[in-house]
């Protein structure tokens, strides 16, 4: 549903290019992993995915429509973002940040009626947040904050999600509620989902696929059994890992080695 | 509570009180009217005291007062929302310095050019806060696509202490009696000399205010940060372009109504969002409905409490707004 064919992206003319002709598709009902070290170029592929920026050459399709010709209402429709922290200006309940995902959908002196306020009952409610409906924002914890904002995109575009790194800033448990949750979400309703992460065994754990990203290139695409190799991590990280599947729970894990200096 | 019975509630209760306030005003002065005078129309004008005072000093200011306070309350909301800043005010982006400039050049280069029933003085002002804003947006908008909220509050702030300097160097220059009245008009006065003022400002603030009525949801998108608010559906730019005109051209209408009136534009909104929350679809009606009201009780105080010396309305908004914005800034921590 979700294409991009031979991007190419840089923020200035005469800057370093940043995204260097990356095509790669996101069908409906994925779960595509983006992983890279930082500065790869993980965070701006996604905000060309979703239409924030607009590539320099090449371009991005959502359901076949190349999105330079979409309105962001229209896209918005269709596609919610997930960003890796949120922070607002003024305070704002659980409740209205999930309603604000129903912009799109609204005329413009449209108020939410029942069936906006039903859908963002609802998303909370799958995120397993509907007991924080009327706590302000700013009182949650990291992880309750980004179930929250999931359901607000859940609200805005049931089908599809764009995450960007959305456990670097939670602890080890936070991690692991928003990692089930992601994948109950794919699994259970259909949500197609790319994540762009740093966190390698997130993305072995929930991720159908993935892409591995470096200098801005695409090096490597394919299963997650497949692509995730040593040979890869290396390739990636200039680091030596260990590849295994856990017997616990079926997952591949990685387990850094050693740093290699090149 | 649903949004639209929230909004009415809110409307309701607020309208209620301003709509009182502003009856009420214009009754009590320094002065005791009878009413019931004022509105005789078998008393020939000329000889109806009452009538002259209700009318033509009282009604005017009540008026000024509701319209400036209104303006500023809101266009403080909508700049804090675009700036992400709840310290923006109307004045940050330097609309207002502009505005005292061209006051400042009328009052001492002794402009009396005035035209449609409006003095030199407001004219020039008015055209200061245009050249103000023309300045600021295009320093903001220069770099790249859309607007820089980074550099529109530093353009602002420096076009500020600019413009300031430029005002103390005409101060300066001015013989005694024109910086005397340069002084005042930085004050802040309501008294702004008939009806015609008032008529001439009001296009400006209608056009903003319509504006201003299909931004809200977009307002608490942007709270929420540029990217968001553009996956959100929100045409960012656009929304961004909306706002900054809206808000710096009610502003520069207000100002060169009745000046620099302080303290409105962020004491107003903040207290409103502690009343109401922060949706702006509830705190714009709400804001602009308390502004109306607070300007003209801090006007009431202004021509009352020391009577029959009238003290200017910007010292009253400071010095009671001030104090209760720290008390409350304080006792929310």
């Amino acid at each position: 549903m979700l294409r991009a064919d031979n991007v190419t992206f840089r923020y200035h003319a005469g800057t370093p290019i940043v995204v260097d002709a990356v095509t790669l598709e996101v069908g409906r009902g994925d779960l595509v992993g983006i992983l890279g070290p930082n500065g790869s170029g993980k965070t701006t592929l996604l905000r060309l995915l979703s239409g924030t920026r607009a590539p320099t050459s090449g371009r991005v399709l959502l359901d076949g429509t190349p999105m330079a010709r979409m309105s962001r209402r229209d896209i918005a429709r269709r596609l919610a973002v997930v960003p890796q922290e949120t922070e607002l200006a003024f305070e704002y309940t659980a409740l209205e940040i999930v309603l604000m995902g129903r912009h799109a959908h609204l005329g413009l002196f449209e108020v939410e009626g029942p069936r906006d306020y039903a859908l963002a009952r609802e998303s909370l409610a799958a995120t397993g947040t509907a007991h924080l409906e009327d706590r302000e924002f700013h009182t949650l914890s990291g992880g309750e904050k980004q179930r929250v904002v999931i359901a607000a995109a859940l609200a805005q575009a049931s089908d599809a999600l764009l995450l960007d790194e959305p456990t670097a800033s939670l602890d080890l448990g936070y991690q692991l509620d928003i990692a089930t949750l992601l994948s109950t979400l794919n699994r259970d309703r259909g949500v197609t989902m790319a994540i762009s992460t740093h966190d390698l065994n997130l993305a072995a754990s929930i991720c159908r696929s993935l892409v591995l990203m470096r200098h801005g290139r695409v090096i490597a695409s394919g299963p997650t059994g497949d692509v995730l190799t040593p040979d890869h991590v290396r390739e990636l990280y200039d680091v030596d890992a260990d590849v295994h599947v856990h017997d616990g729970t079926g997952h591949m894990t990685v387990v850094p080695v050693r740093r290699l200096r090149p | 509570m649903s949004l639209r019975r929230r909004l009415l509630t809110v409307v309701g209760i607020f309208g209620a009180a301003t709509l009182t306030v502003l009856l009420w005003a214009p009754t009590m002065g320094s002065t005791s009217i009878s009413l019931s005078r004022a509105f005789d129309t078998g008393v020939p004008w000329a000889d109806n005291v009452d009538a002259q005072i209700f009318f033509v000093a009282r009604l005017p200011r009540v008026l000024a007062g509701a319209l400036i306070g209104a303006t500023l309350a809101a266009a403080g909301v909508v700049l804090q929302a675009l700036m992400r800043n709840p310290l923006a005010t109307p004045f940050t982006l330097g609309v207002s310095a502009g505005a005292a400039l061209g006051a400042m050049l009328a009052i001492a280069m002794r402009l009396d050019v005035g035209a449609l029933g409006v003095s030199s003085v407001p004219i020039a002002s008015f055209l200061g806060s245009l050249v103000a804003i023309a300045i600021v947006y295009g320093l903001a908008s220069s770099q790249r696509r859309g607007l820089s909220t980074n550099v529109l509050l530093l353009a602002g702030v420096t076009l500020n202490s600019f413009f300031s300097a430029l005002i103390l160097f005409v101060q300066y220059l001015a013989d005694f009696a024109e910086s005397f009245r340069t002084v005042r008009w930085l004050m802040g006065d309501l008294d702004v000399g008939g009806y015609g003022p008032i008529v001439a400002a009001t296009p400006f603030i209608v056009a903003a205010f319509a504006v201003f009525a299909v931004l809200p949801r977009a307002l608490n998108l942007l709270t929420m940060g540029e990217d968001m608010a553009a996956s959100r559906g929100v045409e960012v730019v656009k929304a961004q372009r909306w706002a900054f005109f809206s808000a710096s051209l009610a502003t520069g209408a207000a100002v060169s109504l009745g000046g620099p009136v302080g303290f409105i534009g962020i004491v107003v909104p903040h207290l409103v969002r502690l009343m109401v929350g922060s949706d702006h679809r509830v705190v714009l009606p709400a804001a602009t409905l308390f502004g109306a009201a607070f300007l003209v009780l801090c006007d009431l105080l202004a021509r009352t409490i020391m009577a029959p010396l009238e003290i200017p309305v910007g010292i009253i908004t400071a010095l009671i707004g001030g104090p209760f914005f720290l008390w409350l800034l304080v006792r929310q921590a």
